[in-house]
C-alpha cells in the first residue's frame, strides 16, 4: 500500500535529527510535526513525547530519521541513523535525506517485523503548518447533521487537521528555551505575539464585567412592574423598535458573558455579533452626523406637516371620487353617503391633530433623532414606527372596511344558506337541512336581498382601503427585510474570507510538483477555502425573523373574506 | 511521460486532451476548451456600441454611451472571470483522492479534492442535453450508511463536453489507477 508523509514546509532546512509525529495506521500515513536535533538522549525525547501525548491527548511518537547534509552523503551518518530505528521502535521507520540543496529527496522506509518486505510508493506531501494549524475544516453542508458512524468514516483529512490543531502546545517550544530537546517547527524561530492583543485580551475582563452589570441594571428596569401594564405593554409590543432594542440588548448579553468560547461556531459568532454591533453603532453616528448638520431636521420637520396635510387631502379626494360615481360604477347613494363623510370626519380629526402637534414636531424629531447614536438599525425602525403613526389613519379606515365587509360577507353566507333550507349546525360544525317558519323566510329573503344590493359599495370601499394598506405594509416590510440583511450579515466571517482565507477551508487541493525519476511523488498540500456562499449561509446570525408567514392562497382568501392581514407577524407573538 | 492529442466536443469544436503521467498512482488529464473568438467578442461589442449610438442619436445624452462602454466592459469582465472555462482537468491520486480542477480564462482557478474513501466508481453515463443526448464522465460517491448506495453524481468536463472517444480516454486512465486499490492489501 502507498505510504503518505505528509511533511511541514518550514522543517525543509532543518538540521538532521529525528521526526516526531503522529502515524494513523488506517491511512497508513505519518504526519510529521517536528524535528528533534542532535545530541539528545532518548529516554528524555520518550518522556517529553509522553508528557505532550498526555496533554495534547494526540498520539505523538519518534516517526523516522531527517538527514540533511550540506556535503556528500556519509556512510556512518545512514548507519547511525539506522540504529536509532532500534532505539525507538516503530513500524515503519521512515528515513528521509536531503543531498545540498536538491529538491529530490530520497525517502525509504524500513520494515522489520513484516513477513514479507516490499517495495512500496511513497508520497510525499508538503504542507504549510501554520496555516493548516489555524485554519477550520467545514464540513460539506449536507453532510453537517452527524450520525452515530460518522466516527471511523470521518474525513481523512479532518484527521489530518484535528492532529495539527491540537498539537499547539508542541510549536512553543522555540530554539531559545534551554531544554534537553531542540526542535524545529514553524514557531522555532521564536513564538510570536503582538502586544496589543494581549493589552486587548487584559482590558476585556474588567469590560465585560462592567457590561454585564449595565446590562442587568437594564434588564431589571425593563422588567419593572411599572411597565407591564396593559397600555404600555401593548404599545411595547407593537413597536418595532422596541423589538430591535430587545435583541440588540441580546446580543450584548452573549458578547459579555465571561464564559470562554468553547468552540469555533461560538466564538465566530460573538466575534460576529460584536463587528455587526460595530459597524452598525459606526453607520448611525454617520447618520446621525448628517443629519444634524445644517439643521436638516429642521428641514425635514418642516416638510413633514405639509407631506401630511397632502396625504390627507389626496385622500379626501379619493373619498369624494368614491361618493360620486367611482369608475363609472353606480352606488347606493344613501349607504355611501354615510361611509363617505364618516371617513372624512375621521380624516378631518387626523389633520386637526397633526396640527396641534406641529410647533413640537420639531423638538421631538430632535430628540427621536439622537437614538441613531445606537445604531443603523435603531434609526431604520424609528422610521419604520415613525410611517405606522403618519399611516394610523388609513390603517383604522381599512379596520373599518374590512369589519363591514367581513360582517356582510358572512350575513350574506348565512342568509344564503337560509335561501336554501340549511343551517349551519355549531355542535356538529356542518350545514344541516332546516325547516324555517314562512315569516322567518319572508323576513330572510328580504335582508339578504339587501345585503347583496349593498354589496358593490362596501366592496369598493374595502378594496380601496385594502390596497392602501396594503402598500403601507410593503414599505414597512421591505425596511424590516433591510434591518434583518444588517442583522443577519456575518460581517466579521466574510471579512476574515477576504483577508486570511485559510482559516475557513472548505477542503484542500493538491498541486503536483516536479517529479525526478525514482525519488518519490511531490505534491504541495494547499487550503481550499470556503465560498462566500456558504461562509454566510454557515454563520448567519439568527434574527427574529419576519417573513411572512401565510402562503399566497391563505392571504388571498383572508381578503377574499374580510378577515384582518397582518402580514408581518414576528416570532412569538400571539395571533390577533 | 506527456502527450497531447486533438479531439471534438459534443458541439463539433476542437479540443485537446493532455494526459501526464507524474508517477504509477498519480495521473493528471486535462482537457482544454475551445478558446474565445475574436470574431464573437467583436460582433457583440459591435453591436452593442451600434445600439447605445442609435439610442444617443434619438434621445440626445451621452450618458448612453458611456453606460454603453461601462456595460461592456463589465460584462466583458464578468465572462472572463465567471463564465469562460479555458481548462478542466482532472488529478488522480490513488490512495489520496481525485481532484476536479477548472480554470478560467481570467486565471481563476476553482477546485475541488475528493478523497478516495468518499468516490465508489468513475462511470460514463448518457444526459439528455437540449435537443441532443451526450455522454458524459461522472464520479459516483459513496453513500456512507448504505455500501452499495450513491449519495451524489459528480459530473466532470461539464464546459468543453468531450466526445466519447476522448471520454473512453479518460476513462481507462482512471480506471487503471483506481484498479489498484482493489488490489493493494488491506493494512493492518
Amino acid at each position: 500500500m502507498v505510504l503518505k508523509v505528509f511533511f511541514p514546509s518550514c522543517c525543509s532546512s532543518a538540521e538532521s535529527g529525528i521526526l516526531i509525529g503522529r502515524w494513523i495506521s488506517e491511512q497508513n500515513s505519518a504526519v510529521i510535526l517536528a524535528v528533534v536535533h542532535f545530541p539528545f538522549i532518548p529516554a528524555q525525547v520518550k518522556q517529553y513525547l509522553s508528557e505532550v501525548q498526555q496533554v495534547t491527548k494526540v498520539s505523538v511518537s519518534v516517526l523516522g530519521s531527517w538527514s540533511n547534509s550540506k556535503e556528500k552523503k556519509e556512510e556512518s551518518l545512514s548507519e547511525f541513523l539506522e540504529d536509532l530505528g532500534t532505539i525507538f521502535s516503530h513500524e515503519p521507520w521512515i528515513q528521509i535525506s536531503k543531498e545540498g540543496d536538491s529538491k529530490f529527496w530520497s525517502c525509504s522506509t524500513l520494515q522489520k517485523h513484516s513477513n514479507h518486505p516490499k517495495e512500496e510508493e511513497i508520497i510525499l506531501v508538503y504542507y504549510d503548518q501554520r496555516k493548516v494549524m489555524l485554519s477550520h475544516l467545514h464540513p460539506p453542508l449536507d453532510t453537517a447533521t452527524s450520525t452515530e458512524n460518522k466516527a471511523d468514516d470521518a474525513s481523512k483529512l479532518a484527521a489530518i487537521f484535528d492532529t495539527v490543531a491540537k498539537s499547539r502546545m508542541l510549536f512553543m517550544v522555540d530554539r531559545y528555551d534551554d531544554g534537553p530537546i531542540k526542535l524545529t517547527h514553524w514557531q522555532s524561530d521564536g513564538v510570536e505575539a503582538s502586544i496589543i492583543v494581549e493589552l486587548l485580551k487584559q482590558a476585556s475582563v474588567p469590560a465585560c464585567m462592567l457590561l454585564t452589570f449595565l446590562l442587568s441594571l437594564i434588564s431589571g428596569i425593563c422588567k419593572s412592574r411599572v411597565l407591564k401594564f396593559w397600555p404600555l405593554s401593548f404599545l411595547w409590543s407593537k413597536l418595532s423598535t422596541c423589538e430591535q432594542l430587545g435583541h440588540r440588548l441580546q446580543h450584548l448579553q452573549v458578547i459579555s458573558s465571561n464564559k470562554k468560547a468553547q468552540n469555533q461556531t461560538q466564538l465566530m459568532r460573538k466575534a460576529n455579533i460584536f463587528v455587526s454591533l460595530l459597524i452598525d453603532v459606526a453607520l448611525g453616528m454617520l447618520l446621525m452626523s448628517w443629519l444634524y448638520r445644517k439643521n436638516r431636521i429642521g428641514h425635514l420637520a418642516d416638510t413633514l406637516i405639509p407631506v401630511a396635510d397632502h396625504v390627507a387631502e389626496e385622500l379626501q379626494d379619493l373619498l369624494q371620487w368614491l361618493m360620486g360615481a367611482p369608475a363609472g360604477l353606480k352606488m347606493n347613494r344613501a349607504l355611501d353617503q354615510v361611509l363617505g363623510r364618516f371617513f372624512l370626519y375621521h380624516i378631518h380629526l387626523w389633520i386637526s391633530y397633526i396640527h396641534l402637534m406641529s410647533p413640537f414636531i420639531e423638538m421631538i424629531l430632535w430628540y427621536v433623532g439622537l437614538s441613531a447614536c445606537l445604531g443603523l438599525t435603531m434609526a431604520l425602525c424609528i422610521l419604520s414606527d415613525i410611517i405606522a403613526l403618519l399611516t394610523f389613519h388609513i390603517y383604522c379606515f381599512y379596520v373599518y372596511g374590512a369589519r363591514l365587509y367581513c360582517l356582510k360577507i358572512y350575513g350574506l353566507s348565512s342568509l344564503w344558506r337560509l335561501f336554501r333550507g340549511k343551517k349551519w349546525n355549531v355542535l356538529r360544525q356542518r350545514v344541516d337541512s332546516c325547516s324555517y317558519d314562512l315569516d322567518q323566510l319572508f323576513i330572510g329573503t328580504l335582508l339578504f336581498t339587501i345585503l347583496l344590493f349593498l354589496l358593490p359599495t362596501t366592496a369598493l370601499y374595502y378594496l380601496v382601503f385594502t390596497l392602501l394598506r396594503l402598500l403601507v405594509v410593503i414599505v414597512q416590510g421591505l425596511i424590516r427585510l433591510l434591518v434583518d440583511l444588517i442583522d443577519s450579515l456575518p460581517l466579521y466571517s466574510i471579512i476574515l474570507r477576504l483577508c486570511r482565507s485559510y482559516r475557513l477551508a472548505a477542503g484542500v487541493k493538491f498541486r503536483v510538483l516536479e517529479q525526478q525519476d525514482g525519488k518519490p511523488l511531490r505534491l504541495l498540500m494547499q487550503i481550499n477555502p470556503l465560498s462566500y456562499g456558504s461562509v454566510v449561509q454557515t454563520y448567519r446570525l439568527p434574527t427574529y425573523s419576519c417573513y411572512p408567514k401565510d402562503s399566497w392562497t391563505s392571504l388571498c382568501k383572508k381578503l377574499f373574506l374580510g378577515e384582518l392581514i397582518y402580514p408581518w407577524k414576528h416570532k412569538g407573538e400571539k395571533q390577533d | 511521460a506527456m502527450e497531447e492529442r486533438p479531439y471534438r466536443s459534443a458541439s463539433g469544436a476542437p479540443i485537446a486532451l493532455r494526459c501526464r503521467q507524474h508517477s504509477a498512482s498519480c495521473r493528471e488529464l486535462a482537457v482544454r476548451c475551445p478558446r474565445l473568438q475574436l470574431r464573437s467578442l467583436s460582433a457583440v461589442t459591435s453591436a452593442v456600441w451600434l445600439a447605445a449610438y442609435g439610442l444617443f442619436a434619438v434621445s440626445e445624452n451621452s450618458m448612453v454611451l458611456s453606460a454603453a462602454i461601462f456595460t461592456t466592459l463589465i460584462g466583458l469582465i464578468i465572462y472572463l472571470h465567471f463564465v469562460k472555462v479555458d481548462q478542466e482537468s482532472l488529478l488522480v491520486i490513488g490512495s489520496l483522492g481525485i481532484q476536479v480542477t477548472s480554470s478560467y480564462a481570467s486565471g481563476k482557478e476553482s477546485t475541488t479534492f475528493i478523497e478516495m474513501s468518499q468516490v465508489k466508481d468513475v462511470v460514463i453515463n448518457e444526459a439528455i442535453h437540449m435537443q441532443k443526448v451526450i455522454y458524459y464522465l461522472c464520479i459516483l460517491l459513496q453513500d456512507p450508511g448504505d455500501p452499495q448506495g450513491v449519495s451524489e453524481v459528480v459530473p466532470l468536463f461539464q464546459s468543453s463536453k468531450p466526445r466519447l472517444d476522448c471520454l473512453i480516454e479518460v476513462y481507462k486512465s482512471c480506471q487503471e489507477i483506481l484498479e489498484q486499490r482493489k488490489t493493494a492489501p488491506q493494512s493492518s
